[in-house]
């Protein structure tokens, strides 16, 4: 029995490796705020989630899989919240009950085990039962798929079967095993048996037949040979408290992965509520195949400043399909970063199967989604940070694969203009050659304006600056310009007056 | 040919003897922790060490190990005695184990099984030989005996009453029933397995894998007196199976033939040897068997090694820099000097290590080598100051020195590190003159390891060698040590350059 939410046909990894820079897109993107934004404190759903979005998809088929998946969830939420609280409930009460119970005796494993069971039995009962109830209000494949699992497994066949062991595993009659002689003569290969007639006493079965039996009695007082007695009636009921251990876990790691995967809709359904509170709007992102250049959008907005601000923020639009190279430039404060930043959170939105924070959003695929940020916290000498910044960027380039994405902000500033621009263009000319589509915040007007020149397949966004110096946060397409109105700021800072 | 020993065609005391003390130079050469490497998982079982501590000065017994060596690196016949020595060390720890327990029939089961696996030991061993191009004086002798012994009456009686046995006691299937304070003991009766039905009935939920709930009940060790008093009524279940036993123990209690006991211990020196080599090898280092003339002192040995330190390096994921020499001619002394932790005194370690190594019979870290049959290697390194000796340091070392060329033979090697450090240039430079210049005097093989580099030039008979560092940086060791005067060329590198980031560098980078 499998969930299968996540994936059509296998389970979600919550072991499965972060790429090697999640570290930094943490950082630049803010993600924090939007993984507790999902969470809401829960330690769970934030680990969740965090993989989830962090480890996105690079196929369409399971993109709409989970979209499909997720538009059931925002329709039945209350239903969905419910089992995710049922499967919360039985890991923690079987977390309780086995606190403090490290027996390695398999009669101790086995005792425990059956009065686990006893207590799952309820529980998948219980989901029968919604099943029962609720199946035809779901329509996407995934939940189809996961209540006909629930109605074909659990029917009231099994359920008894499971009774009548849990019954005969309590042992009213003695352990009856089988052994074999191994090295120096010792017992082994002990193996549980069913005895052939239990209404036939084993006297009788004695006289009929006369096959030698003979019998081991021990002194009432023998201590140690009453513990060798219980090992060796623990080596028969070995396995079988094994198979019944391995159930329990197994049962358990169904509900496991029942509520890991739903977790990450539950995380969805968290943030879509507070979204929706702040009146912001979302919409399903239609993904484009990797390799494909696509990138439009309408009122995208930094969904992480929105959460903070708790109010509505400027949304962007853009059209850079086609476009491998996205140059951002313009005054300071004029939106560039939050810009860059909603580029970012969109794309790993929508290849984990979420919604996007826009009106509407289209992109293709990205094979990687890597970024690489001027660190003021590092500034030391000025060369050193040059080095560190490169430094980064070779770790990029070490992990980097066509059709990746790089966001650069503000990148390679650490020397002076003019070889900071010969840095940058050497290195993203090599990334564009290479398929690779990039995102860069820059001041260096040299480096803009080389691929403005060429006319690449590259598209000039502009923060935005009214005549009076005021600004829009709304990046408009045009020609980068050469001041990134750093007057604008010193002004408002200190006045025009002198 | 008869066969005495795989580690000595001629049977004779004075050379088979085992020398218990490691050489004086062990410690100066690292070979202590070479040595100890090679032995550790090993020492306590066959004491190898003593082995390792004797070197031989006949031509003819290094070649006679040689030999066997080289049949050791077909990979097949090195897994074949692999496996026999596997066998027999199980064998042994199994009749240890019946000789330390208390109840007959367990004892009896253990030896029983001790005698199986030691009749296994030899039939494989046979086989497997039968199947080989074996080269070496000694395995073909080894081989014969071997062969010769299998077939005689009393090994294929021990074998096949053995067989029989064993036959007979995996017949034996029984069942018990536990209840309260009993056990019952009849014959089996095929009864279904109720483990694997429960099991079946769970099956739906599996997911991956979960863990292991089996206890970890004791296993080998003997039984109790519960456990012994069921094993009596089996016995009795099945009472012709275990006299047949209890008359077998009585019957072959000295089963074991001592000329294969022998040989056991002592393959394992040519195994540990290999086993040792093998981990340097699979990190891409050479070895290979020397020439050895005790005539001809024009050495040389081509990318080779400190064992020590490839060792300590390889287990750290670091790189080893193998080195070269040669001396041709009238050449016998190395001067070697340079920058310090160049890998000058790994280079005149190596020096030492291939020497001795070659003199016991074991191939050399290398692509080629040739080397001297030394009659004794005298070392020289730097020793702490020895509170209990009131002379001065530098008297120390020259009467340590003094010591030396006094009892080395033009037949021997001294390796001297960094003699004289403790007294001014002057005084170092002419000791250190005077000394070599006895040292050229007896013509005997040195290197010397000196920061004096004049020293280099004194003779035709000397030869410069200097560990040398990275051009563009000086601070970096190559490791390199090379037949040449000291130099060093520094260059400035861009900085996107150095991290390989500029648009050719990324281009090759970067994966299509």
């Amino acid at each position: 029995m499998k969930a299968f939410l996540m994936y059509k046909d296998r389970d979600f990894d919550l072991r499965q490796k972060s790429p090697p820079n999640e570290q930094a897109l943490i950082q630049d993107l803010e993600l924090n705020t939007l993984f507790n934004a999902m969470a809401l404190g829960d330690d769970f759903l934030l680990e969740v989630v965090k993989k989830a979005v962090l480890s996105g998809l690079n196929d369409l088929d399971t993109i709409r899989y989970r979209q499909d998946v997720l538009k059931d969830c925002l329709k039945n939420s209350s239903i969905v919240r419910d089992i995710y609280d049922m499967t919360v409930g039985l890991i923690e009460n079987k977390k309780r009950r086995w606190y403090g119970i490290f027996s390695n005796y398999p009669s101790s494993i086995l005792y425990n085990s059956v009065e686990l069971l006893e207590m799952f039995m309820d529980v998948l009962k219980t989901l029968k039962n919604i099943s029962d109830e609720h199946a035809s209000e779901f329509e996407s494949e995934g939940f189809k798929r996961f209540f006909a699992m629930i109605q074909k497994e659990l029917d009231d066949k099994y359920f008894d079967a499971v009774q009548n062991h849990l019954g005969e595993l309590k042992f009213r009659n003695g352990v009856l095993m089988s052994a074999e002689l191994g090295k120096g003569n010792e017992g082994v290969n002990y193996v549980l048996r069913k005895p052939h007639d239990r209404k036939q006493s084993w006297a009788k079965h004695i006289f009929s037949k006369k096959p030698p039996v003979y019998t081991f009695k021990l002194h009432p007082r023998d201590e140690s040979g009453a513990r060798v007695l219980s090992e060796l009636r623990d080596r028969g009921i070995n396995l079988v408290a094994n198979a019944v251990g391995q159930s329990t876990d197994h049962i358990i790691s169904f509900f496991t992965m029942l509520r890991t995967e739903l977790a990450f809709y539950v995380g969805c359904l968290n943030l879509h509520e507070q979204l929706a509170q702040i009146g912001e709007p979302i919409s399903f992102p239609v993904p484009a195949a990797l390799g494909e250049r696509r990138h439009s959008f309408q009122g995208l907005y930094d969904v992480c400043l929105a959460l903070t601000m708790k109010q509505q923020i400027v949304g962007n639009d853009a059209n850079a399909d086609s476009k491998s190279l996205v140059v951002i430039t313009g005054a300071n404060q004029g939106g560039k970063s939050t810009f860059l930043r909603s580029i970012g959170l969109s794309q790993l939105m929508m290849q984990c199967g979420m919604f996007a924070p826009a009106e509407s959003f289209s992109s293709d695929l990205s094979g990687g989604l890597f970024t690489h940020y001027k660190r003021e916290e590092d500034v030391t000498m000025k060369r050193g940070k040059l080095e560190e910044e490169l430094t980064r960027m070779s770790e990029i380039v070490n992990n980097i694969m066509p059709n990746s994405t790089v966001l650069f902000n503000e990148s390679f500033a650490a020397t002076n203009g003019r070889e900071g621009s010969e840095i940058a263009r050497q290195i993203v000319s090599a990334l564009l050659e290479k398929r690779i589509k990039v995102f860069f915040v820059t001041f260096l007007y040299e480096f803009a304006h080389s691929f403005y020149d060429k006319k690449a397949d590259a598209i000039f966004l502009r923060a935005e600056r009214q005549a009076d110096g005021k600004r829009t946060f709304k990046l408009i397409e045009g020609e980068p310009l050469e001041t990134g109105y750093g007057e604008d700021l010193y002004d408002g800072i200190f006045g025009t007056d002198n | 040919m008869t066969f005495h020993s795989i580690l000595f065609e001629k049977n004779e005391v004075s050379i088979t003897k085992e020398t218990l003390e490691a050489p004086v130079f062990f410690v100066d050469l690292n070979l202590d922790q070479v040595i100890n490497a090679i032995t550790a998982s090993r020492q306590k079982e066959y004491n190898l060490k003593p082995f390792f501590y004797t070197s031989l000065n006949d031509m003819d017994a290094i070649e006679y190990r040689q030999e066997i060596m080289r049949d050791l690196e077909s990979e097949t016949l090195y897994e074949h005695i692999k496996s026999f020595a596997q066998k027999m060390h199980t064998m042994r720890v199994h009749l240890a184990l019946a000789d330390k327990l208390h109840y007959k029939y367990n004892k009896e089961g253990w030896f029983l099984d001790a005698a199986e696996i030691y009749c296994d030991a030899v039939n494989c061993l046979v086989h497997d030989l039968s199947f080989l191009v074996l080269k070496s004086r000694g395995f073909l002798a080894f081989r014969e005996y071997l062969t010769n012994y299998s077939k005689s009456a009393a090994f294929t009686s021990l074998f096949a009453e053995t067989k029989k046995l064993v036959a007979d006691l995996s017949t034996i299937k029984y069942c018990l029933l536990i209840k309260d304070g009993s056990i019952r003991v009849r014959k089996y009766e095929s009864e279904i397995d109720y483990s694997i039905e429960v099991e079946r009935t769970f099956e739906k939920f599996k997911q991956g894998a979960v863990k292991d709930y089996r206890a970890k009940l004791s296993t080998g060790l003997g039984m109790s007196h519960v456990e012994a008093g069921v094993l009596d009524l089996v016995a009795k279940l099945y009472p012709d199976i275990f006299l047949n036993l209890d008359n077998y123990c009585a019957k072959n209690g000295n089963y074991l033939d001592e000329k294969i006991a022998v040989f056991d211990r002592e393959i394992q020196f040519y195994i540990a040897y290999l086993e040792y080599v093998a981990i340097l090898k699979r990190a891409g280092l050479k070895f290979c068997y020397p020439e050895i003339s005790n005539t001809r002192k024009e050495v040389y040995d081509y990318e080779g090694f400190d064992l020590a330190l490839a060792y300590k390096l390889i287990t750290e994921h670091s790189s080893v820099v193998c080195n070269d020499f040669y001396l041709k001619g009238k050449e016998r002394i190395f001067v070697v000097s340079g920058p310090n932790q160049g890998g000058k005194t790994t280079f005149a370690r190596t020096f030492g290590q291939l020497h001795y190594l070659a003199s016991i019979g074991c191939p050399v870290p290398g692509s080629e080598a040739q080397l001297f049959l030394f009659d004794r290697i005298f070392t020289h390194f730097e020793k702490e100051e020895d509170i209990e000796n009131l002379r001065g340091k530098l008297q120390d070392d020259l009467i340590r020195i003094h010591d030396i060329v006094s009892q080395a033979t033009p037949n021997s090697i001294i390796i001297m590190n960094e003699i004289f450090t403790s007294t001014t240039l002057k005084d170092a430079v002419f000791l250190s003159r005077k000394v070599i210049q006895r040292i050229i005097e007896l013509d005997l093989l040195c290197v010397c390891v000196t920061f004096i580099d004049e020293l280099a030039s004194l003779s035709e008979k000397t030869v410069s060698m200097v560990s040398t560092v990275v051009p563009e940086d000086p601070a970096l060791r190559t490791y390199k040590i090379l037949r040449r005067p000291a130099d060093g060329l520094a260059y400035a590198m861009a900085i996107a350059e150095k991290y390989r980031l500029t648009y050719h560098d990324l281009r090759e980078r970067i994966k299509s």
